[in-house]
């Protein structure tokens, strides 16, 4: 690194100012960034990674200050810059990407004249070359039919071909650093891949400097040269990918490693560890070392006393920790679990069975017109769920694997098909009219930990009005229930009393998982229970639900997006598309070949924390289709990789059974299918 | 991340549960005097309030006594503050007087709005199909009339009491409030926690009215504020309509009717009462701009 790097922070403090006082986020951080290179900077929530973000264009709204230290981007102090020097930097010499594209774009604009506004603004270029220019970018970003995209709306485009045009904006004015905040936290996986594979190549091609913010290690993995470590503030560990991984010599690293699901792990074999406790409020910065107080290696007095310096790592340029014990920490041994071996398939009782279910929805004719077509969510699931397991249900978003959720429970109910819990058809009964033993039995979990609790009535109430309605308890019974309740999701029975916006995304998880299982329910629906929580937060919600369920025997129906966290926790798994289940079977039957060619796609297209790991992806081809049109034949043609020929648009294809219990549906053979994948995926999957 | 607008509120997240109430409360005290708005309609409200409150024992004489010496120079004077009418009446009494009657009149018949269009906003809202249409469509018909006109002939047909105003104008207001609240019902409705409560098997009155209306109160005591500042200026136009409180008693539009006729000779006659209608709905539309700010923030 001969050159003089592109983006320095010379032991930066940085603090907003409320009425509280102070609140110093960033106490002291020193990193330099070099032409061309990308750093990727990790940690959980709160930890103020976007907040170092924010301040390289000093863009920390009122409140916020860089308050000493220098924060120097090509050499000059981004706090000195003029407000025309600002304007000329932001957008042109650094371009920023934030997590929500449909809010960084203009949604009353032609994507085309937000495009060409770039050039035209920073460089005072013609529309006619501006447009031009778009439409090679447009190429880069590989959205096809640029011409047609220019003339489009942002509410016309897909999530992921929204980010697309949010980069594509970005990399217009030729920036020399390119922020990235979350770029992909809202995307499925297979456009998460594609768009980390696009960032990649571009930054390769053009020699951006790239600081990549995100709290999911596999993605850093698959952009980055080198990774930074952020705990409450402070920059805990920082090197090249390849010796963090193999070599994490900070306990902060090793936790967010190890509570980390991959495609490696199943609950039995290699159980997450997650992190106890949770990132402290910046207003009470301890002594010493801000992680001390969730560390398993922490020895009070020496890492508890004085401030700890930043130490390299012996034998690794570039590697250094910010911990007293980095050089006695035992060597770390990445967790290679071989997945496979499963546990005996149980043969009890059937808890849900599900034959032909359909659901379609008609949108209401309006006074004139004909109305819209039907939406076709749900287009003839079978499933079979045996009493105390886990079966989940993967697939990308608008697969209709909600919708199956909401069935379920009784919060839609089937156009046609039949759906039994315990014996009980329940298809077309509405929750309203359920009996109570019904209702008792099969219980949900929600996704949005922020729209699961009713804000206007604390926790207690939530838990406790459960247990009045499900079990007909009264009085004291209800407050001594709803202690018992809290303490079996591992939360103190003194947070009953608070209102969910005094409790922590995890927390409120934990409260509605208790209000499930008030009534004491044989069947928990979990939708997406975890997507929407930090990494470690994540880890202790699937482990206690892995345990509740083990515990009480309940069937669990967990249904998700990823892959990982499928892996991890499942015993059965169903792969959805377009409202059809394309495999199914024991999940260590669907995770390893032969694969449905979707299920071969979403695997490929996880991010895996292991830079050894990295192999070619199979990259998905546009988006899941709208489900007012399925196709005749295969749902999944339109994107199919491996496509044989007419038959997969015209006939639909049988559903052919491979082993016991596991089924594809395709018109490829599971023989053929195996040769074909054993070559590609498998090998970056062994690990 | 620690952004701006959550770093506020970090010390909240500290305080020990017991006194979380309190403290809430506290905090909202303290929201209101840090919103100038807030603070300077806060101000006007409270003045006009105690005004109403007191006024039998601040106002100097009784509102309807005739003071015959003062007819022949009714302008203000140490003995009048603010002057007399042209029959000689205290306008400074009448003034607080009639503070008394708007400040009645006005926020029940918000209240009474408030809880008819709540009622059926969350019905509506709640169970949409054909009761949301009657609903819809019924609050369309009252709202597509010239109100002044509705008021005038249900007034004249039921004859003008302080009860039947509050009754009409629970009515035409009612809608209004319908609309809003049906808009929060229809988003509400569809949260996660509303769905929780049917798998708990709530009855559909208890989640309209525990479930959802409480968290539609926010905007619902804004549009609160605002309207009584709207109907002090309806009760206003009422009495200079002359359909509005029986005389004698005060009524700051009535005492405007009375005498704009002698604006270019006695302006302040008309002047006073004009300024106390004003002043109160200032202070009702700035409380409503300041609860919003605060709502923003909070």
């Amino acid at each position: 690194m001969t050159d003089p790097p592109i983006l320095a922070l010379d032991r930066a403090r940085i603090s907003y100012f409320t009425r509280a006082g102070e609140v110093n986020v960033i106490p002291d951080l020193t990193f330099a960034l070099a032409p061309g290179e990308a750093l990727g900077l990790v940690g959980e929530s709160g930890c103020g990674k976007s907040t170092v973000a924010l301040a390289i264009v000093r863009y920390l709204g009122r409140a916020g200050r860089i308050v000493s230290g220098r924060i120097l981007f090509e050499g000059r102090d981004v706090a000195g810059l003029t407000p025309d020097e600002l304007r000329a930097l932001r957008g042109h010499r650094v371009a920023m990407v934030y997590q929500d594209p449909m809010a960084s774009l203009n949604p009353v604009m032609t994507v085309g004249r937000q495009l060409m506004e770039v050039p035209m603004l920073h460089e005072g270029l013609d529309a006619g070359a501006a447009r031009a220019r778009a439409l090679a970018m447009l190429a880069e970003v590989k959205l096809l039919d640029g011409q047609s995209m220019l003339a489009r709306y942002p509410h016309q485009l897909s999530g992921g071909q929204q980010q697309r045009i949010v980069i594509a904006m970005a990399l217009m004015a030729e920036p020399a650093l390119l922020i990235m905040d979350e770029p992909t936290t809202g995307l499925d996986v297979t456009v998460e891949a594609a768009v980390l594979d696009l960032v990649r190549e571009l930054r390769q091609r053009h020699g951006t400097s790239v600081l990549f913010i995100s709290h999911n290690l596999g993605t850093v993995v698959r952009v980055c040269d080198r990774i930074g470590v952020m705990y409450a503030g402070e920059l805990v560990e920082e090197g090249s990918i390849r010796h963090v991984f193999a070599n994490p010599r900070h306990p902060y690293t090793r936790g967010l490693l190890a509570c980390l699901p991959s495609l490696g792990r199943d609950k039995r074999q290699t159980p997450l560890v997650p992190i106890p406790g949770q990132v402290a409020s910046a207003l009470v910065r301890p002594i010493g070392c801000g992680f001390a107080a969730r560390c398993a290696h922490v020895e009070p007095g020496r890492c508890t006393s004085q401030a700890i310096p930043v130490r390299p790592v012996a034998g690794e340029p570039g590697h250094a920790a910010q911990c007293v014990r980095a050089a006695e920490l035992p060597p770390w041994e990445r967790r290679r679990g071989v997945a496979g071996a499963m546990a005996e398939r149980r043969s009890g009782e059937v808890a849900v069975r599900v034959d032909g279910l359909e659901k379609v929805y008609r949108p209401p004719r309006g006074l004139f017109g004909s109305g819209r077509a039907p939406v076709r969510a749900l287009n003839g699931i079978d499933l079979l769920v045996t009493k105390g397991e886990t079966l989940a249900i993967v697939g990308e978003s608008g697969c209709g694997k909600s919708t199956l959720a909401k069935v379920l429970t009784g919060l839609e109910t089937a156009s046609a098909g039949r759906v039994e819990i315990g014996g009980i058809e329940v298809a077309s009964v509405r929750v309203e009219s359920r009996s109570r033993t019904l209702r008792r039995t099969i219980q949900m979990v929600f996704q949005n930990p922020d729209s699961t609790l009713n804000p206007s009535h604390s926790a207690g109430y939530a838990i406790g009005r459960a247990v009045r309605r499900l079990r007909r308890t009264a009085g004291g019974a209800v407050a001594r229930e709803v202690t018992r309740l809290l303490e079996m999701v591992n939360l103190r029975a003194d947070l009953a009393g608070r209102r969910p916006e005094r409790l922590s995304g995890g927390q409120k998880q934990r409260v509605a998982l208790a209000r499930a299982l008030a009534g004491d329910p044989d069947v928990i629906v979990a939708d997406e229970p975890v997507s929407a929580l930090d990494v470690s937060v994540q880890a202790s919600i699937l482990n206690l639900l892995n345990d509740i369920q083990a515990e009480r025997g309940a069937t669990l129906l967990f249904i998700s997006h990823d892959l990982s966290v499928v892996r991890y926790l499942a015993d059965q798994v169903a792969v959805m598309y377009l409202g059809t289940i394309v495999e199914a079977g024991q999940a260590a039957d669907v995770f390893a070949p032969p694969f449905h060619p979707y299920t071969e796609a979403l695997l490929s297209a996880v991010p895996v924390p292991d830079p050894d790991a990295q192999g070619d992806r199979i990259v998905l081809e546009g988006s899941l289709p709208s489900a007012t049109e399925i196709p005749r034949g295969c749902p999944f043609t339109g994107r199919c990789p491996r496509r044989i020929g007419a038959i997969c648009d015209d006939t639909p294809p049988p559903t052919r059974q491979v082993s016991s219990g596991h089924r594809i549906v395709c018109h490829i053979p599971a023989e053929e299918l195996r040769e074909l994948q054993r070559a590609g995926i498998l090998t970056r999957h062994s690990g | 991340m620690t952004l701006p607008t959550t770093a506020g509120r970090l010390p909240a997240v500290s305080t020990p549960v017991r006194f979380g109430l309190a403290r809430a409360w506290a905090r909202r005290l303290g929201l209101l005097v840090e919103s100038k708005p807030a603070l300077v309609g806060t101000g006007i409200v409270l003045f006009w309030a105690l005004a109403a409150v007191l006024a039998p024992v601040v106002a100097p004489y009784p509102p309807n006594a005739n003071h015959l010496a003062a007819v022949a120079h009714p302008t203000p004077s140490a003995t009048h503050w603010l002057g007399t009418d042209h029959l000689g009446r205290d306008i400074l009494s009448r003034i607080l007087w009639g503070a008394r009657t708007v400040l009645t009149v006005a926020p029940l018949a918000v209240l009474g709005a408030a809880i008819l269009g709540s009622l059926l906003g969350l019905t509506a809202g709640y169970s949409r199909g054909w009761i949301d249409l009657v609903i819809v469509r019924a609050c369309d018909i009252v709202l597509s009339f010239p109100v002044i006109i509705l008021y005038m002939i249900i007034l004249a047909h039921f004859g003008s009491s302080a009860l039947n105003i509050i009754a009409v104008l629970t009515l035409t207001k009612a809608p209004i409030i319908t609309r809003i609240v049906r808009g929060l019902t229809i988003e509400l409705r569809e949260r996660e926690y509303v769905a929780a409560a049917k798998m708990r098997g709530e009855s559909p009155l208890y989640i309209m009215l525990v479930e959802i209306l409480p968290n539609a109160r926010g905007p619902l005591i804004v549009d609160m504020c605002l309207r009584t500042g709207y109907n002090v200026v309806i009760i206003g136009a009422l009495g200079f309509l002359g359909i509005g409180l029986p005389p004698p008693d005060p009524d700051w539009g009535g005492m405007v009717k009375d005498t704009y006729g002698m604006m270019s000779v006695w302006p302040h006659m008309a002047l006073f009462p004009c300024a106390a209608i004003s002043s109160l709905v200032i202070g009702f539309n700035l409380l409503a701009v300041g609860l919003r700010e605060i709502g923003l923030r909070d």
